[in-house]
């Protein structure tokens, strides 16, 4: 029997062909970058280093001769540009690092490579990971696989089409607003961010430090869990905002079954709220009507639906909109031409040099967000804007425990439309702001949420079902897309050409 | 309340921008545009209300940690260095500030 091609093994099959010595790391990852110079015009690796990629391949396929056998041993893997890697320059999409090397690996990174996984390249995404659709990146535009005119999402745009055009088994990507799940839906995949400070910021471009979350994006959970299981857990020493919880198996909860749980019904007992505030008009009909197609299957695996309500939905957009900005203009306030990145060629001195320097390698988004931030950060409008924001937050996040009182996973689109056309949004930014309506509120809370392939919509372009749960529930959310993609196969279609 | 171009001047140089004409009366736009959504937030009664600055005060009940103050990595700077735009004899060169 021959082997299936190597590009459409998701993770657990390519570590299994690759453990069973049916392939070796080195073959997939040969194979695998070749794929991508093949596919280049989707725009979604920033770099290769095809030598150093080749030399942990062939690291992995020596601990695979020595009898080592573990779920990302030899598996390629691509690192959105957000993550610092040794070896590889590292831009966050900007044209304000281009050319960076870091001295050091992200500790997600290094937690990756430990377990076997290979380093690919690295993927384009968002400038600093701002935006909705990719079309902010300072170097190239990146293309949704499902068709190629329209946007993959942001700000992990480049990892979710990377996944759907079968370039990569897996990625990483990172969730300040939305930023795995949006993409994730809008390229036909899965991805979860987790519960904030479940994995480590260590090494990741701050945007906004109290949001930001790194999470894995494949095509399964099943995959997702692998990566996660690895991802997860603390960093206590570099990361103040780490949480101390020991790592979890995420793989071990797939298949732990439900108190009550038959054969037909593993999900009996489980009770999926509905916010009313998600299916409004608000959201477009072709994503509704696949989200509630996908509801009806959760009825058929033995859920029950709940409504209930997140009534501060819609100011989760202006919370968000100040807090992400106002962290971002702190964070950012490092790129100042001196230790790092870009410095202007003229200017007249100290004072100039920043402006100019800044001016010049920081995109439009950025800039408007930096601005947007200096401001709510400034002397008499902190308390009317920053700080209001930040106690609206506190209301958003006790909504969450009020609905968790009621049901136990809450679903709902991803995003109120499928993916748009390449340009469409690019001179609105408040179009861009408002289609994060849905994922928001989530990462205001902190809560861990996912996208899971739930079929398609307009156009013939994915939709995405969005699940979120409680702290620390990322176990029960996979087991929970688990038995929905065991009874299901959109995660399993692929765009025609890939 | 809306902003004017002398307040896109002023915040544009507290955040060390430098925007053109275009770009101020663009910006002008696009932030008064933004902050006409953001002022539904004043119609929210948070009398009482903690603001919530980080989700780990509400996930784990934990305030942010504090490490010691000891160096914890080991000084390479040629590698931290590397990425630098103008260095020389291991330090950071920088326009004149004190005349």
């Amino acid at each position: 029997m021959s082997l299936k091609p190597i590009h459409d093994m998701g993770v657990a099959e390519l570590a299994a062909a690759i453990a069973d010595k049916k392939t070796s790391s080195v073959e997939a990852a040969q194979h695998l970058l070749a794929r991508a110079r093949q596919h280049e015009h989707l725009g979604v690796y920033l770099a290769l280093n095809e030598d150093l990629s080749l030399a942990q391949a062939k690291a992995a396929d020596a601990r695979v001769a020595a009898g080592e056998r573990t779920p990302l041993l030899g598996v390629p893997l691509a690192h959105k540009d957000i993550f610092v890697t040794r070896g590889f320059p590292t831009t966050a999409g900007s044209k304000m690092l281009a050319g960076y090397q870091s001295p050091f690996d992200a500790t997600v990174v290094s937690q990756l490579a430990a377990a076997g996984a290979v380093t690919l390249g690295k993927l384009n995404c968002d400038e600093f990971a701002m935006g909705s659709g990719n079309d902010n990146s300072a170097f190239s535009a990146a293309h949704n696989p499902w068709d190629v005119s329209r946007v993959p999402g942001g700000s992990s745009g480049g990892s979710a089409a990377a996944v759907a055009a079968r370039l990569v088994p897996a990625a990483t990507g990172t969730d300040t607003g939305g930023s795995i799940r949006q993409p994730a839906a809008f390229c036909g995949i899965t991805g979860i961010k987790p519960t904030y400070g479940r994995c480590s910021r260590y090494g990741m471009v701050a945007f906004a430090s109290s949001l930001d979350q790194a999470g894995p994006m494949a095509r399964s959970a099943a995959d997702c869990a692998a990566l996660l299981t690895a991802m997860a857990g603390p960093d206590i020493d570099r990361d103040s905002t780490s949480l101390d919880h020991p790592a979890e198996d995420y793989s071990a909860a797939l298949t732990r079954s439900r108190e009550g749980a038959t054969a037909a019904q593993p999900l009996k007992g489980l009770r999926i709220g509905l916010p009313a505030e998600f299916f409004g008009a608000g959201c477009a009909p072709d994503v509704l009507a696949a989200v509630r197609s996908a509801l009806s299957e959760y009825e058929q695996l033995g859920a029950t639906l709940v409504d209930i309500s997140l009534p501060r939905t819609e100011l989760s957009i202006p919370v968000y909109y100040v807090i992400a900005p106002a962290e971002a203009s702190s964070n950012l306030s490092r790129f100042d031409g001196v230790k790092f990145g870009h410095r202007a060629r003229q200017y007249d001195d100290l004072i100039d040099m920043y402006k100019k320097t800044r001016s010049e390698a920081f995109g439009p988004e950025v800039q408007r967000r930096i601005m947007i931030g200096t401001y709510v950060l400034s002397h008499g409008y902190y308390d009317a804007y920053y700080l209001q924001a930040q106690k609206i937050r506190r209301l958003i996040a006790q909504d969450f425990q009020q609905a968790f009182t009621q049901c136990d996973v809450i679903a709902g689109p991803v995003a109120p439309s499928v993916a748009w056309t390449i340009g469409e949004k690019s001179a609105d930014p408040m179009a861009n702001y408002l289609a994060d309506i849905y994922t928001l509120s989530t990462s205001l809370a902190g809560l861990p949420g996912m996208s899971v392939p739930a079929g398609f919509g307009a156009a013939n372009m994915p939709v995405g079902l969005q699940l979120v749960g409680n702290y620390f529930k990322e176990g029960e959310l996979l087991h929970t897309a688990h038995a929905f993609q065991q009874a299901t196969d959109w995660h399993l279609k692929t765009p025609q050409g890939y | 309340m809306s902003l004017t171009l002398s307040d896109i001047g002023r915040i544009a140089n507290l955040a060390r921008l430098e925007l053109s004409p275009q770009q101020s009366e663009r910006m002008l736009t696009q932030l008064n545009g933004f902050f006409d959504t953001v002022e539904q937030m004043n119609a929210v009664d948070t009398t009482g209300v903690e603001p919530l600055a980080h989700p780990t005060a509400v996930i784990d009940h934990v305030s942010l940690r504090l490490r010691p103050d000891v160096a914890s990595e080991v000084n390479d700077r040629d590698a931290n260095q590397k990425s630098a735009p103008a260095v020389e004899r291991g330090l950071f060169l920088v326009p004149k500030v004190i005349e």
